[in-house]
């Protein structure tokens, strides 16, 4: 018979630290001393950090060269673009925390170079791709779209990318593909905002096949005619300007050709709350706020939330026959 | 030494203000002011809502009964700021837009929870004075502001709920919250236990 003799020192299972609380426990402790300390002492630290970034600029990109003008120009969208220091500054981008700022103050060391994307799935041209290799044969445009969050601001952000319909023609998907799923990088150690489980890391995107073969997909690269900022979703994140911003995948390492509709983060996370379309609509409110107005990140006056966010006339027919209401 | 103290309190839970105002001309409210305006506000609501609830505790813990005299001053700060909080949505945010204002209480679980505690805390405010005391009755009053026990958690709620995802600072805040109510539940039936023992030895001894 095994009799296993335990040493003092050795520890029962039961005092052991799961690894994830081990991992929680430093962001744990400071979110803990900063919310403590807040509501103790007299002065909130957090603002504090956010003025002084505020007084130094973003960092800028690399410029881009052979940059195409395309239809979607300053004119088609008839409004002022958002100037780039908002752009750059107030972010949604939760693998660096939860805060506006937290992209631009933690994304900062990202190292979006070299980077592969890996093509798998129902395609007949699988593979790791560079990030070059994938990019480089298509032309880049620059594309003035309309970006609406989810959480009713607006922005309107000069893009610089690539046609997704051009990519994905290429990549050659089979025809049993009905499916486009993407995926972020994990690596808490360059993201630190994955060392908590805000949202089920990585964070996974996807369309349906004829939303990602339309017109108005981009695989942006850059922005203001520079390469994108780390906080924006270096290098490359995908932008689909008539639904909510979160669909916009950033640093995407996965691109996957699936017969079934894939999984997407936020409505894991909150099924009752983010549908897999996630088309801008004012008539259907998320249930915690109305989408019927949003705030243009510099105006002072709510405006009106357009359908499809204005992009009606491109995108309306993909959506023939569907109750908008249940398929949000 | 003693009188400086209440100018102190006045002081230090003033300094949100001119803070927000130097942030403002900075640049220091970032891309969306409005909104980081009215969380500011909101942030400084429930940190002085938890400093007010906590008097009562220090003061039983450390046996300062001295420091009970500034609860009430705490208290209409964490009012002063819930108001302001509720002004900069009403008429920043919404800019009187009440049609959205009334859907947004009846149809948004968050601003609804929120509404109800505001209300609460407005009934605390407006009894405050001394004045009210007397003309309620000490018990009466006492009863009434017990309705704080219902306001701190749905603060705490209204914070939670707001939230996207899963995250730790509003969980923060709803801890502390649940620890200073829950040494009151704890004192209450401590008290209760020690009582009726007490009437059981007296009960003996007849």
């Amino acid at each position: 018979m095994f009799i296993r003799f335990r040493k003092k020192s050795t520890p029962q299972s039961s005092e052991i630290t799961p690894e994830t609380f081990y991992n929680n426990r430093r962001q744990f402790l400071k979110t803990a001393a900063f919310a403590s300390l807040g509501s103790i002492a007299g002065t909130g630290l957090a603002p504090f950090a956010g003025s002084v970034w505020a007084a130094n600029g973003s960092r800028h990109g690399e410029k881009l060269t052979n940059v195409r003008s395309s239809k979607w120009d300053d004119s088609q969208v008839g409004e002022e673009r958002t100037d780039y220091d908002s752009v750059t500054r107030y972010n949604n981008f939760y693998e660096f925390g939860t805060g506006k700022t937290d992209p631009q103050l933690y994304a900062r060391d990202f190292q979006p170079k070299p980077w592969k994307i890996r093509v798998d799935g129902l395609v007949n041209k699988p593979g790791d791709y560079d990030f070059d290799d994938l990019i480089k044969p298509h032309q880049l445009e620059e594309r003035v779209y309309r970006h609406r969050c989810v959480e009713a601001w607006s922005m309107v952000v000069p893009w610089v990318g690539v046609s997704l319909r051009d990519v994905i023609k290429r990549l050659e998907p089979q025809n049993s593909a009905k499916y486009v799923a993407f995926e972020t990088l994990f690596d808490p150690d360059q993201m630190p905002g994955q060392r908590r489980r805000v949202l089920d890391w990585p964070y996974v995107e996807g369309l349906r096949m004829d939303e990602a073969m339309n017109e108005l997909s981009l695989l942006a690269v850059g922005l203001y005619g520079e390469s994108l900022p780390n906080q924006n979703g270096a290098p490359v994140r995908l932008v689909t300007p008539w639904k909510y911003g979160f669909k916009g995948i950033k640093s995407i390492v996965r691109i996957s050709f699936t017969d079934k509709q894939p999984p997407t983060s936020w409505n894991k996370s909150a099924p009752r709350e983010y549908g897999f379309y996630s088309n801008v609509n004012p008539e259907v409110d998320h249930p915690r706020w109305s989408q019927a107005k949003e705030r243009r990140i510099g105006d002072f006056l709510k405006r009106k939330t357009l359908m499809f966010n204005g992009y009606e006339e491109e995108v309306a027919d993909l959506y023939k026959g569907m109750d908008l209401s249940k398929f949000y | 030494m003693k009188r400086a103290i209440k100018p102190l309190i006045w002081l230090v839970l003033l300094a949100p203000l001119p803070w927000l105002v130097w942030l403002g001309f900075t640049g220091g409210m970032g891309a969306e002011p409005i909104s980081f305006m009215n969380r500011y506000l909101g942030d400084w609501a429930i940190r002085i809502l938890i400093l007010a609830i906590a008097v009562t505790p220090v003061s039983q813990i450390f046996r300062i009964k001295s420091i009970m005299r500034y609860r009430r001053l705490i208290g209409l700060f964490c009012f002063f700021y819930a108001f302001l909080h509720l002004t900069s949505y009403v008429a920043i945010d919404q800019f009187f837009d009440f049609a959205a204002i009334w859907d947004d209480i009846i149809k948004r679980n968050y601003i609804t929870v929120g509404m109800v505690s505001f209300v609460l805390l407005t009934a605390l405010a407006v009894t405050s004075p001394k004045a009210m005391v007397k003309k309620i009755g000490g018990k009466r009053w006492r009863f009434l502001h017990k309705a704080v026990y219902i306001a701190a958690p749905l603060v705490a709620f209204h914070f939670i709920m707001m939230r996207k995802g899963f995250q730790l600072e509003p969980l923060i805040y709803a801890a502390i919250i649940a620890i200073l109510l829950g040494f009151r539940l704890f004192r209450f039936l401590w008290t209760v236990r020690k009582r009726s023992k007490n009437f059981s030895f007296a009960s003996m001894n007849l």
